[in-house]
């Protein structure tokens, strides 16, 4: 009994990291109908990123506040240079954009820093955990993740719900040719869409880069992973988005309990029965 | 026309992909004018609101504001001229409430001018009891409303108006074309694109008629006979 709730425990906290890798893509699904097949390969980027700064001797924490901004700024160009001009009633142009990205970027991370599997060292963080009494245990930097992972959730949900910008940014989503009869520059809110979306991954990044080893090649999972998230939580709230990331996450570490070989498979499976259940996520959206 | 016109276009064509919607439409609004466009369905008026709002590509030097050429700018860049087009169907912002559609409208706004969300309210009373209501739970007509007070939000000082009545029983209708009155009232320039004939040329001092993507007649309303609106409406 005890092992299950340890596990259902566990399972949360791993939710946390998952909704960190949906949350960016969870934004510019619902503000652009972008799919962006590159998502996971900029999470590994990140990762790298974060890795080259701290190999230099920059510390951790100062490491990751240079990376976020500076992941920010990639993305803001990447759509206004690139994805902005592949943007139009046909979806496909900018699949097949994502998709070039990601092989680029596997590639030129692969060119750059081999096929080695890295890790960030927090130091005594890593193994630090809470005991909760009854022989449970909670890991400090999981809980950190599923904290960062709420915290984005209510910075995002403050500067989409309470601010002006924000109200730009969901008029624009709700249909983006009377947003440009506001005033509204729908390119440079997708350009600043993807500024956030991969600031997210930065941090997502970070946490994953902490967690477990990382290499060029574990992009596309990490993208899986989101997109289940994405898609399990119903496209209609970001809230939606961590509930999904938790239902992959518990899934994944309740399959491992039953049978360690079973751990990614589980994740899957539960996605396909709540797609069976479920079509359209758990918090469907009211109107599409 | 002796003195300069607000807005002109000039020999002004636009396209839907190969389609050519409109054919060399020249026009002119005076300040302080209510021009309205008369036509039968897919005569090119909705079109020719889009063409000036810069919702759809024209040539540069067929869209003239003051005497400027702003045929070159897109829709975003447009309404902080001072042009604001209240769109066909209402096309509220459907996540959004009241308030917030109502705000949203002032996004874009570099002027000062009469219009803020209070002086919205006192235009229509009944959208302040309403203003965190869901703007997909209001009846067409609280909608049509929104949908005004969110272009006068910009301060504009030229409202385009695509079908205001559409859809409305007579009774809101007559309701939206009072508030039009205290909207004109305080010095807006007003083109107005409707079917409803006898509404339209109610509070126009001129009117054009479209008829497949060209002007068909034009004039003051009283100076146009039935016969001829007959005409150049059917192209008979």
């Amino acid at each position: 009994m005890l092992g299950w709730i340890d596990t259902l425990l566990q399972g949360i906290l791993l939710g946390g990291l998952y909704s960190l890798y949906a949350t960016g893509l969870s934004v510019i699904f619902g503000i652009m109908r972008l799919v962006n097949l590159a998502h996971g390969d900029l999470i590994v980027l990140g990762a790298f990123l974060i890795l080259a700064a701290t190999s230099a001797g920059v510390p951790l924490p100062v490491a990751c506040a240079v990376v976020v901004p500076l992941m920010f700024a990639l993305g803001y160009v990447l759509q206004s240079v690139l994805l902005n001009r592949a943007l139009g009633r046909n979806i496909l142009p900018p699949l097949l954009i994502t998709f070039g990205l990601s092989i680029i970027v596997q590639n030129g991370l692969l060119e750059t820093f081999s096929a080695d599997t890295h890790r960030l060292d927090v130091g005594s963080l890593q193994s630090a955990s809470l005991p909760l009494g009854g022989g449970i245990a909670v890991g400090v930097m999981p809980l950190i993740c599923l904290a960062a992972a709420i915290g984005v959730i209510l910075v995002l949900n403050g500067v989409f719900y309470r601010t002006a910008v924000g109200r730009a940014f969901r008029a624009t989503s709700d249909d983006v040719e009377i947003a440009q009869l506001m005033g509204i520059n729908n390119r440079s809110i997708y350009a600043l869409t993807m500024g956030i979306s991969l600031a997210v991954c930065a941090l997502a990044a970070f946490f994953l880069g902490t967690r477990a080893n990382f290499d060029p090649s574990i992009g596309p999972a990490r993208l899986l992973y989101a997109f289940e998230a994405v898609i399990i939580g119903g496209l209609s709230s970001l809230w939606g988005t961590l509930a999904g990331g938790i239902v992959v996450g518990v899934a994944q570490t309740v399959g491992a309990h039953i049978d360690p070989e079973w751990q990614i498979l589980s994740g899957h499976v539960a996605f396909l029965i709540v797609l069976v259940i479920r079509p359209r996520g758990l918090f469907p959206r009211a109107v599409d | 026309m002796s003195r300069l016109a607000m807005l002109e276009t000039c020999d002004l064509t636009a396209f839907y992909g190969d389609f050519q919607a409109l054919f060399g439409i020249t026009f002119a609004l005076n300040e302080g004018e209510t021009v309205a466009i008369i036509g039968a369905n897919g005569a090119g008026k909705s079109t020719f609101l889009k063409a000036i709002a810069g919702l759809l590509p024209r040539p540069a030097a067929a869209v003239r504001l003051d005497g400027r050429d702003i045929g070159a700018l897109p829709a975003y860049e447009i309404v902080k001229f001072g042009v604001a087009l209240v769109p066909e169907g209402r096309r509220l912002f459907s996540s959004l409430s009241v308030e917030e559609n109502l705000l949203v409208g002032a996004y874009g706004r570099h002027t000062g001018g009469p219009w803020n969300i209070e002086t919205v309210y006192q235009l229509f009373p009944m959208l302040r009891e309403r203003r965190h209501t869901p703007s997909t739970a209001l009846s067409g007509g609280q909608q049509q409303m929104v949908a005004i007070g969110r272009s006068l939000m910009s301060n504009p000082r030229i409202l385009l108006c695509d079908e205001l009545s559409l859809g409305l029983a007579p009774i809101v209708i007559r309701d939206i074309y009072a508030a039009l009155a205290d909207i004109k009232a305080r010095g807006t320039s007003v083109v107005l694109v409707e079917q409803d004939l006898v509404h339209a040329m109610s509070v126009a001092d001129r009117a054009y008629c479209f008829q497949e993507g060209r002007v068909s007649l034009s004039g003051r309303p009283a100076e146009l006979t039935r016969d001829a609106i007959h005409a150049a409406y059917f192209g008979l």
